[in-house]
């Protein structure tokens, strides 16, 4: 569009408001959105070819670099995801302990997003409340594996260690004091006149588009599509709890605050019922293949030390198959596909990542919005670059 | 929705043109030639008794030792019911064209082109089919399998020590 009518305006790659690294050339008539043109990639990493060469414990890693809010879910979906390959069952604790983990990571991812809907609406004071929370979640999983963004926890099979008490006794101090600081942040927000009119009606979706486009999580079922990737497809006995998936009707920018704002809650909820609930027995299955034995026998057995050693080199292959799995994400429903040829590799891998599946309907939601608008229906969507580019 | 019921139901629209039905993965696997995958496609999505409306996924993958070197994965999902379907279809190395699905999926517009950065698998009829992910002067396909992900010249490791 060469109309000497139209501004063109650059919006990122590196600017404060994208939180994210990711360019939008928009063209404007004065403050109205006539277009918007997305430039990704800046930082791809190729992780879908990394991992055609590496072991598969060694693919966690690369993982836990996508949606970098809430690592561990994508952490453990992938474990998960090889489980699946491999046909293994985890007991009872294991799937306890990883909805723990997965719903305090899912805690996190909203509440960063929320708050920096806040944030980009001119309400500071939300975020710095909320930010002090999501540290004593790292310090938490500084605990239960010595990391704090790129986790990196549990292994195919379990977990690399179990909950001590001062994790569980952690977690039970986060749970109660959460829901003050987490009230006093929805009273900021929640039904503030300001907030409302500048999120009602911005950036709105239909149901039927956001199925067309492949959203998933918070962002679809804000547009009313109750779909939960824990209810319809239940992993890592999801189907024990009860809980409920909120669901919106307009598909905008403040059904989209509100249905992560009601996650949280319901995270919370969770949470509670599978630490009171935790049953006893081990925190790894036995999966010697692929699951490390403890240093102790390392040092003392001869099997554990063959095992440790053919892990260690990436010796050992997975059979042959061929499998879907996914889980509900910060974002939404992050998939893998995985190939297996038999290798020690997989043969082909594919991250079903959210965020790049709904991140490309930006401009059919803000097109004929003002600027302003614009980037509240960005941060609402909650784009995290590193799952974005892969 | 059992699979025999889906099978049968493509069977009857599809005289020809579905080469293998394999209900034994994890989900229904379906391959077909690339001559009926728009219809087929369309098929799922707007017949009322199958409604798989939602696309899940859409990836690409490189066998070298086939004749019909580069495939196209489809992943579709029914959410009324939780089924889900898996739709493979081969390409020949020397030209690899299947008709684009973003007429029916907004989303696979990305998708697609994701496909074609990493595996230049030419989508006909997309709007937009650039590069997304990797720089647009980039003459190669990465994903493709005689691409190499370390430096070929290096000599310092040596590759019978590390599995592949």
């Amino acid at each position: 569009m060469n109309d000497n009518r139209y501004t063109t305006l650059n919006l990122g790659p590196t600017h404060p408001a994208t939180h994210g690294i990711f360019q939008n050339v928009l063209t404007l008539d004065g403050e109205r959105i006539i277009d918007t043109e997305q430039t990704i990639g800046y930082i791809h990493r190729a992780f879908e070819k990394i991992a055609e060469r590496r072991p598969y414990y060694q693919i966690t890693t690369l993982t836990d670099r996508m949606n970098y809010c809430s690592s561990p879910i994508n952490n453990i979906g992938w474990q998960m995801a090889v489980e699946k390959l491999l046909g293994v069952k985890t007991t009872k604790r294991v799937d306890y302990m990883r909805i723990i983990i997965m719903e305090l990571a899912r805690i996190t991812d909203h509440l960063i997003c929320n708050s920096v809907i806040g944030v980009d609406s001119g309400a500071l004071t939300g975020f710095v409340y909320v930010f002090q929370e999501r540290e004593k979640v790292y310090e938490i999983y500084e605990l239960l594996c010595g990391a704090r963004l790129t986790t990196n926890v549990g292994r195919i099979g379990g977990f690399e260690r179990d909950f001590t008490p001062e994790v569980i006794k952690k977690i039970y101090e986060f749970l109660d004091h959460l829901p003050k600081v987490f009230r006093q942040f929805e009273k900021l927000l929640l039904r503030n006149r300001i907030f409302m009119d500048r999120t009602i009606n911005v950036g709105p979706i239909s149901a039927e588009r956001a199925v067309n486009y492949g959203f998933s999580g918070p962002n679809l079922r804000a547009a009313g599509v109750d779909y939960d990737v824990r209810v319809t497809s239940p992993y890592s006995s999801y189907d024990d709890f009860d809980f409920i998936i909120p669901v919106g009707s307009q598909g905008d920018t403040y059904d989209r605050f509100c249905v992560r704002q009601e996650e949280v809650w319901q995270s919370l909820k969770l949470i509670r019922n599978a630490l009171d609930n935790l049953p006893e027995g081990k925190y790894f299955v036995d999966v010697p293949e692929f699951y490390l034995p403890p240093k102790e026998d390392v040092y003392s057995k001869m099997e554990a030390l063959i095992w440790h050693f053919k892990i260690v080199m990436g010796e050992i292959g997975a059979p042959v198959g061929e499998i879907y799995h996914s889980v509900e994400a910060g974002n939404g429903e992050l998939g893998f596909y995985l190939v297996s040829d038999g290798g020690r590799a997989p043969y082909r891998l594919h991250f079903r990542r959210p965020c790049f599946i709904y991140y490309q309907a930006l401009p059919e939601m803000i097109r004929g919005g003002v600027l302003s608008d614009a980037i509240l229906t960005m941060s609402s969507m909650n784009v995290i670059a590193g799952e974005l580019d892969g | 929705m059992d699979d025999t019921f889906i099978t049968g139901k493509l069977k009857s629209r599809f005289t020809e043109g579905i080469l293998s039905i394999d209900e034994q993965k994890d989900m229904l696997t379906i391959v077909v030639a690339k001559e009926v995958i728009h219809d087929l496609i369309r098929f799922l999505k707007e017949n009322e008794s199958l409604g798989f409306t939602f696309l899940t996924t859409l990836c690409g993958i490189h066998y070298p030792d086939q004749e019909l070197q580069l495939g196209v994965v489809y992943h579709m999902h029914r959410f009324s019911d939780n089924t889900r379907i898996r739709i493979k279809t081969f390409l020949p190395l020397g030209n690899p064209v299947v008709p684009t699905v973003t007429d029916l999926f907004s989303g696979a517009n990305w998708m697609e082109r994701e496909t074609y950065d990493f595996y230049g698998i030419l989508f006909e009829g997309h709007p937009n089919l650039k590069r997304i992910l990797n720089v647009e002067y980039l003459d190669y396909f990465p994903m493709r399998k005689e691409y190499p992900l370390e430096d070929p010249t290096r000599e310092d490791k040596d590759n019978r020590f590390f599995g592949r």
